[in-house]
């Protein structure tokens, strides 16, 4: 199906277009409702706390009572901002976050408007949030801020290549750049089972795409302080909270269409599928939670040497193997073997020679055995 | 000394931005204040500010007579209240030639090592807040809620205790209180051993960590550290065993030393030193004589003899040490504190030169400073 211009369109598609929108609209502000109060739920658990309570049973108005506060606080504008950018900023960010969301399909029917190249389209305008943090950071003229800004510049744009990279090759794998393709070529196996080093280098790079721990380096509270957001309070704030919520469903939708077979699932035909797909997602969204409540974070230059020296390789060694793959026309279990050869042996080697981490783990664990054996033989050998 | 780029940055070329960290910033555990001078997201230097919590505690001392100055002591190092109590009336105790009850030196020193793993507790949640890790410090405040509930079942408040007296205590412990620590014990062990399993070995952790502001045996002492801080450079160097005081000399304990000297050294350390209380509580309980802990002196107006003290401490953060100067009226004529986290404080300029910005939050984090204490 070509994708259709809109000013080409009939009166009653625009109409439809637009209660559709209107819906799109609706349906992912009730997403952030509930992906806020969950994430408070899930790491107050994970945490031993109970999380929200006192607002409505087991603290489900707690989200509503939040965006009531937020709406209702002073909108501060710094004197010395540059005021043009710090309302625009927000905008963009909102914007391409929601711009995402007009063609990931929930179901074979349930998208607003079908691309041919939709992964395509949502890689171009997942590049857009950054130029609205980075004004952000700008335009509210605040160091911290600024620091933020050039950070989410280096990260996301890093963190891009990989996306992309891993984004080509499942579209290889499918023959289509559509989503409802690459869910339907997922027909006889997801594409999980084949390419499994692709999935963790998506999910990886999807993190940091959204900043979430261990990559939320460009707002890294303890350090800058919220980076681009620091000078924003009330209604912008929650602009940019809504743009990160609606950014983080898209990677764990993405995730899903990618890799897990979208709204396929035993049992569920046609669009009762989107069960399967909300389950899917969210499931993959819980996932982000329990790594947010377990790791601390990386620094810049870390996080910057792993995507160069890590993940960008990697993520081309996932092309290499799809279209030898392709090519050749090997049997599908061929590019698991790879894929899974890829991930455990090439992985291994790469994070144990470019990151110092998992030396350190299993050097500072050896020399602390070390110290504490020597401390202790001179007290049984001279004990009385 | 006047602070312009002149004379802060002498020679250093490439300086791109002054970015002022603090008063009002999360992570610089108070009221501190660092300017730091930097080159995209390398630090230049650093020039701290301290004083926003200036209070002038120790002039107010020589307003105060002496069983007033206590609560003075509470609230230097707001986190080890009981430690900052013991040194001072220590310091009275040996002005006056005074001897204590057994009873009331071992539950001096029970009370004086909770608090010390109440302050390591909140310093192991502070690490890992400071480092991005939220769920430790959950766990470690649910241990340090607990020991401070037991002090306020033993002196009525919790923090701020009030509770040392010269030559003595306020009061009796409660009947049950043996019982109480004990089951306190118990259940911060375990609260320690979940936020070390989940943070000490984890590799972003000690990536962030390790080999982070390494600091040689010589120059810690060149420094005058004290406490983990010095122990991390591998200097076995604790006053408790150094030169043993109250009842420490009784006890059964180890004195941890790090490795190289890092911010990561700094933090395991503690966490082991958590551990060493644990043991020494333990033993505490074991022996806690039967006995007076009252004193009448406690009440009275005191007059020492004229002369002067000096004495010393171990505290969560080092080495404390109280000089003492009496004129023989009832109100000390000059008290001078040596704060460990001040004299620590000092050798942040050295350890944040080269570093990243994210890094100097864990330095300081691993600092462990109270500026309660610093600016005094």
């Amino acid at each position: 199906m070509p994708a259709t211009i809109l000013l080409a369109i009939s009166l009653g598609d625009f109409i439809w277009l637009v209660i559709a929108l209107f819906i799109m609209f609706s349906a992912l502000s009730g997403v952030v409702l509930s992906l806020t109060w969950l994430e408070r739920k899930v790491l107050g658990r994970l945490q031993l706390r109970l999380g929200p309570t006192r607002t409505g049973p087991m603290g489900l108005m707690q989200p509503i009572a939040d965006a009531l506060k937020l709406i209702l606080k002073e909108d501060i504008i710094p004197a010395s901002s540059d005021k043009a950018l710090f309302w625009v900023a927000p905008i963009i960010v909102v914007i391409s976050a929601f711009m995402i969301w007009v063609t990931i399909p929930g179901t074979q029917n349930a998208v607003i408007q079908n691309l041919d190249l939709g992964l395509f389209y949502i890689i171009a305008f997942s590049v857009v949030g950054i130029l609205g943090l980075v004004l952000a950071g700008w335009g509210s003229a605040n160091k911290y801020g600024t620091l933020g800004g050039l950070r989410a510049a280096a990260q996301l744009i890093s963190y891009e290549i990989p996306i992309i990279m891993v984004a080509i090759s499942m579209a290889m794998l499918a023959q289509s750049l559509d989503l409802r393709e690459i869910v339907n070529g997922q027909d006889d196996y997801i594409y999980f089972l084949v390419q499994p080093l692709g999935l963790a280098l998506f999910f990886i790079a999807g993190l940091a795409e959204v900043g979430r721990t261990p990559f939320d380096i460009y707002f890294a509270e303890s350090e800058i302080v919220g980076g681009p957001f620091v000078e924003y309070s009330g209604a912008h704030w929650s602009v940019f909270f809504l743009a990160e919520y609606i950014n983080t469903f898209a990677i764990a939708a993405l995730t899903v269409i990618l890799f897990f077979g979208g709204w396929s699932g035993p049992g569920l035909t046609g669009d009762w599928g989107i069960i399967y797909f909300l389950l899917k997602v969210y499931l993959v969204i819980m996932v982000i939670f329990w790594i947010r409540g377990t790791f601390p974070r990386l620094r810049i230059d870390q996080l910057m040497a792993f995507a160069w020296k890590v993940m960008v390789p990697m993520s081309f060694l996932t092309i290499v193997m799809t279209a030898v793959y392709q090519f050749y026309g090997w049997p599908a279990w061929s590019l698991t073997a790879m894929s899974t050869t890829g991930l455990v042996v090439v992985g291994i080697v790469i994070y144990k020679k470019m990151t110092a981490p998992s030396k350190l783990v299993a050097e500072t664990r050896s020399r602390q055995a070390a110290l504490e054996a020597q401390r202790r033989a001179p007290a049984t050998g001279g004990g009385d | 000394m006047t602070q312009t780029s002149e004379n802060i940055v002498p020679n250093a070329e490439p300086v791109e931005m002054l970015l002022n960290m603090g008063p009002q910033h999360p992570s610089t555990h108070g009221v501190f204040r660092m300017v730091l001078w930097v080159d995209g997201e390398k630090i230049v230097d650093v020039v701290p500010h301290i004083g926003y919590l200036h209070r002038g505690s120790e002039k107010l001392c020589e307003g105060e007579q002496y069983n007033q100055v206590i609560t003075l002591f509470d609230r230097m190092d707001y986190i080890a209240n009981f430690n900052n109590e013991h040194v001072y009336v220590r310091a009275v105790e040996k002005l006056m030639g005074m001897e204590v009850s057994e009873r009331s030196e071992y539950i001096r020193v029970i009370l004086c090592e909770l608090n010390r793993i109440a302050s390591h507790m909140l310093f192991i949640a502070t690490m890992g807040l400071d480092a991005g890790a939220m769920t430790p410090s959950m766990f470690c405040f649910r241990g340090r809620e607990r020991i401070q509930g037991l002090f306020e079942s033993v002196s009525g408040a919790r923090m701020m205790h009030n509770y040392f007296r010269i030559g003595g205590l306020k009061e009796d412990v409660p009947d049950d209180f043996v019982a109480q620590v004990r089951e306190v014990l118990e259940l911060v062990k375990k609260d320690t051993e979940e936020s070390d399993k989940l943070l000490s070995f984890n590799e972003i952790f000690l990536a962030r960590l390790k080999n982070i502001a390494v600091m040689s045996a010589e120059d810690a002492i060149d420094y005058g550290l004290t406490g983990p801080c010095l122990r991390a450079s591998g200097v076995d160097y604790d006053v408790r065993k150094a030169a043993p005081y109250s009842v420490y000399d009784r006890f059964d304990f180890d004195v941890p030393i790090g490795l190289d000297g890092d911010c990561w050294d700094r933090y395991y350390l503690r966490v082991q030193e958590v551990y060493q209380s644990i043991r020494i509580v333990e033993q505490a309980l074991d022996q806690l004589p039967d006995g007076e802990v009252t004193s009448s002196l406690g009440r009275r107006l005191l007059r020492p003899p004229a002369g002067e003290v000096y004495v010393r401490g171990e505290n969560p953060r080092g080495e404390i040490g109280v000089y003492l100067n009496s004129d023989g009226s009832d109100k000390p004529y000059r008290i001078k504190v040596r704060p460990p986290s001040f004299c620590n404080l000092s050798a942040l300029r050295q350890m944040l030169k080269d570093s990243w910005i994210a890094d100097s939050v864990v330095i300081l984090g691993a600092l462990d400073i109270v500026l309660g204490e610093v600016d005094r």
